[in-house]
């Protein structure tokens, strides 16, 4: 790079190559246009799933319609693609895990939060990252091995014999089914509740905390009644991001939950669930109209999560806005 | 003490102890399933079995060799396309993007975080396996890349936004240009924030399974370059699982503590270090 | 009180007159966003002499220093009107980088890169692409920051090893290792020892024969003791502009009297 004398005038002859060299060495109009690129890749890229997941999907589309979602005849040798018993079996594991794991994941969270001591919590939240990055499948491992055997020879048998009045808990004990692959997502989903909610607590202002305190209130009311209903869109949105992570869990679904596509009130009944579904017959599929089915149904999912994901945010957003307007 | 006050204090002694138990059941988790692999998987972990192909079916021993190569190949793709536009987009996002770019990019990023990682192998079949004609490492790759874009996004762009702004004002106030700012004293700042999230978003990726099915699909043998379908490891774990012979289930068990072994490890690793640097900067 | 500072302020007079000026600030006004944070302000930087801006917190004394090497340009929703020449050059036509590598900055607080002793020093030589004879030029910049003693044997080591006052000193020996013609210090002793601070004074002393040096500072006695030329701002406005001994002994503004007193402040 040439020196540059101080005392030149400000006589201004741009000729190619110094113009080059000044693009060169200041760059930033070249770094910006490089790193946006990048950046902006991220957009296309969602465009693009979703867009692919569309044009894949047309042929069921336009065959099926709407009865897709309605039907219950899953028949590749056929040409019958309904997939209501793949959204029942998603949606009641889904309801299942949601009833574990948010009275669990959020009586965590205000424990870590609001409760314990500092030290103590930050240890207590260590472990439970670690939890979150177990990969599904050992997850599945673990139940296939020890939960269904545990579920087939002694809680189902234990449900059927006090509570077998109820259609929830009818037919056989299997061991895998709907409730096995609840129980399963519940404990996978638990740490998400955990770690996103206890963000959005730990975000509550502590004059809240304290103003609640002085009035007299004992540590739990003002856990209840301030900080968590302070934070209750924050920890709503939590709620939806979990349950997003249930709807598309795949491996650990699909090693306990028995792979038959049936519609039974029974909880101990096997089941399907989209995201099975997928799993199993994608590699398989031969049939144009089969890998169109499989997609839209991929489809469905994306719709699902986007939805639940983009619901979840705003809600976060929102309690983390509510908390920095206050505290400054 | 009235009635009334002994019940707020009771109920608040009993909610307090039932958070507590909440969050112990849920860390006694960990232990369990950390446990439950030591117990189970250890007897089966010789040295062979990280050095052969795995058995003709039906019969005993064998090894997982070549699926600890196929996720090394899988990872390897996957950071090639992970890393850049990840990292890239994060120096966008935290030094050049205005505020609603910024906005549009970072909702897209935490949304992508967001998609069944099944959905994604789908997606990866569309764009790969289906112009390619057939199953490959390429593809399982793509697909673990593109989960990996948002998690390193994400945290790069924090790790980059934490480097304080007198740094950048001391370089350019010797006449550094931004983008030469950013190359030699914001990045190298920040270099073991990146460091770390780029080994979490690997650690992450490494333990997928639903998407590699129908991409890399899998293989009973090596498989040389990327173009043809490959073993990994937790493809590897699932299909013994759901076999029929107990020989596997033990493999499977041995298979799954060596892949939780290298994820935990990663993390207690990297989130140390991190933890000790964040407590060093403040 | 009586407003509206009769002297046309800009030159101060005895001895002012007489020198060469490096840098001439003609009309300043600066906003940040809708606020304006400098009027109409006019100074003279006299070459190889120290000038220092004083004034309570707030009075915009860094703003109008950070102007001189164009640092606000790093704020988004800034503005500047009138001119600041370097040379008789505007500074606003010429190439940022450039300018910057000729008139150097020191911050409030010491702000060494993660790096180096060395390659913190090395740093502006290679952005502005020199790549021989690095080593001399880092070790006479150190020797002027009057650091090379204490740092010759640990060149290698991280400049983070370094306690304050000499992190401090490093900022400067980065700052001098381009060899500008000026250079700017904003606050650089507010964060240190007073025998940091006695260590920095002295060398801002010597470093003034062959360099003209603009210095914030909130502390009046530092103000005395290295400036030649002091002057005084208050709200934006340069209320005062003098010699040191005179704006401190005899001061005209009757603000400036108050300030220096210690009435307020």
């Amino acid at each position: 790079m040439a020196t540059l004398s101080t005392t030149a005038g400000p006589v201004r002859q741009i000729s190619r190559s110094r113009a080059l060299l000044n693009l060169l060495r200041d760059g930033d109009e070249l770094a910006h246009a490089v790193t946006l690129t990048f950046g902006a890749s991220i957009l296309v890229i969602t465009f693009l799933l979703i867009y692919e997941l569309w044009i894949h999907s047309t042929l069921s589309r336009q065959k099926f319609g709407f009865s897709f979602f309605f039907t219950s005849t899953w028949d590749p040798n056929f040409g019958q693609f309904g997939s209501w018993p793949f959204i029942y079996g998603t949606l009641v594991t889904t309801a299942i895990s949601l009833i574990i794991a948010v009275p669990l994941g959020i009586g965590a969270a205000i424990f870590l939060s609001e409760l314990a001591p500092p030290k103590l919590s930050r240890g207590l939240s260590f472990v439970i990252d670690l939890l979150a990055a177990v990969p599904s499948v050992i997850y599945g491992l673990l139940a296939v091995f020890t939960l269904v055997p545990l579920m087939r020879h002694t809680i189902e048998p234990f449900l059927k014999r006090n509570l077998g009045f109820l259609p929830l808990f009818k037919g056989p004990a299997y061991g895998v089914g709907f409730l096995t692959a609840g129980i399963v997502l519940a404990v996978m989903i638990v740490p998400y509740i955990i770690s996103v909610s206890r963000e959005v607590l730990l975000a509550v202002p502590q004059d809240q905390r304290e103003a609640s305190l002085g009035l007299g209130a004992t540590r739990w009311e003002t856990t209840w009644k301030v900080v968590v209903s302070y934070a209750g869109a924050g920890i709503m949105g939590s709620v939806f991001l979990s349950m997003a992570r249930a709807l598309g869990e795949t491996m650990a679904v699909t090693m306990v939950i028995g792979n038959q596509p049936k519609v039974a009130a029974s909880l101990l009944s096997p089941g399907y669930s989209i995201a099975s579904v997928i799993a199993n017959e994608f590699a398989e599929a031969t049939a144009d109209l089969h890998l169109s089915a499989l997609t839209e149904l991929g489809l469905v999912l994306l719709a699902l999560t986007l939805v639940l994901n983009g619901m979840a945010r705003v809600l976060i957003i929102m309690t983390a806005r509510k908390g920095s307007g206050v505290a400054q | 003490m009235t009635a009334r006050t002994i019940w707020r204090k009771s109920l608040n002694a009993l909610m307090l102890s039932i958070t507590g138990i909440c969050a112990l059941v849920t860390v006694s988790t960990l232990f369990l399933i950390l446990g439950f692999l030591v117990w189970n998987g250890a007897r089966s972990l010789h040295w062979t079995f990280f050095t052969n192909l795995p058995a003709p079916t039906g019969e005993i021993g064998g090894g997982i060799a070549n699926a600890i190569l196929g996720s090394a190949k899988l990872l390897l793709v996957a950071a090639s396309i992970g890393i850049p536009i990840g990292l890239i987009g994060a120096i966008y996002l935290a030094e050049y993007a205005g505020a609603k770019w910024a906005f549009f990019i970072r909702y897209a990023a935490d949304l992508m975080n967001g998609v069944p990682s099944i959905v994604i192998g789908i997606f990866a079949y569309t764009i790969v396996v289906v112009s390619m004609h057939h199953f490959s490492a390429l593809a399982g790759g793509f697909a673990l890349g593109i989960m990996m874009i948002p998690v390193i996004l994400r945290s790069c762009e924090e790790f980059l936004k934490a480097v304080p702004r007198s740094l950048r004002e001391g370089a350019m106030a010797l006449g550094a240009s931004k983008w030469r700012t950013i190359l030699t004293v914001v990045v190298p700042a920040a270099s073991g924030g990146i460091i770390t999230a780029i080994l979490l978003a690997l650690a992450r990726v490494a333990g997928e399974t639903a998407p590699l099915l129908f991409t890399a699909f899998g293989n009973q043998f090596w498989s040389s370059g990327f173009n043809q379908p490959t073993a990994a490891l937790p493809v590897v774990i699932y299909n013994y699982a759901m076999s029929s012979y107990e020989d596997l289930h033990q493999q499977a068990w041995a298979a799954g503590l060596v892949l939780l072994g290298l994820v935990l490890v990663t993390n207690l690793l990297t989130r140390m270090v991190l933890g000790r640097q964040t407590a060093q900067g403040r | 009180m009586i407003s509206v500072p009769s002297v046309p302020a800009g030159a101060p007079k005895e001895t002012a007159q007489d020198l060469p000026m490096r840098m001439k600030v003609s009309n300043l006004d600066f906003y940040y966003g809708k606020t304006q944070a400098l009027f109409k302000v006019n100074v003279n930087i006299a070459t190889n002499r120290v000038t220092a801006l004083i004034g309570p917190s707030g009075c915009g004394k860094s703003t109008l220093l950070r102007t001189f090497n164009r640092m606000h340009e790093t704020l988004s929703h800034t503005r500047l009107t009138g001119t600041i020449q370097l040379d008789g050059e505007d500074i606003l036509r010429q190439d940022v980088t450039r300018l910057r590598r000729r008139i150097g900055m020191v911050f409030q607080r010491p702000n060494p890169f993660p790096k180096s002793i060395y390659d913190n020093v090395a740093y502006g030589l290679r952005v502005n692409g020199h790549k021989k004879a690095l080593h001399d030029a880092v070790e006479h910049s150190l020797r002027r920051a009057a650091l090379w003693e204490e740092v010759k044997d640990r060149l290698n080591k991280s400049a983070y090893g370094l306690s304050g006052g000499q992190q401090q000193r490093l900022c400067i020996a980065r700052a001098l290792a381009v060899d500008p013609e000026v250079l700017l210090l904003d606050e650089p002793c507010s964060a240190l020892d007073p025998i940091s601070t006695a260590k920095i004074e002295e060398l801002l002393i010597q470093l003034k024969e062959n360099c003209t040096i603009v210095i914030v500072t909130h502390n009046m006695q530092q103000a005395a003791r290295v400036s030649d030329f002091t002057a005084f701002m208050l709200t934006g406005e340069l209320v005062e502009f003098s010699p040191t001994p005179h704006l401190f002994t005899t001061p005209t503004d009757p603000r400036t009297e108050a300030y220096i007193t210690g009435r307020f402040g």
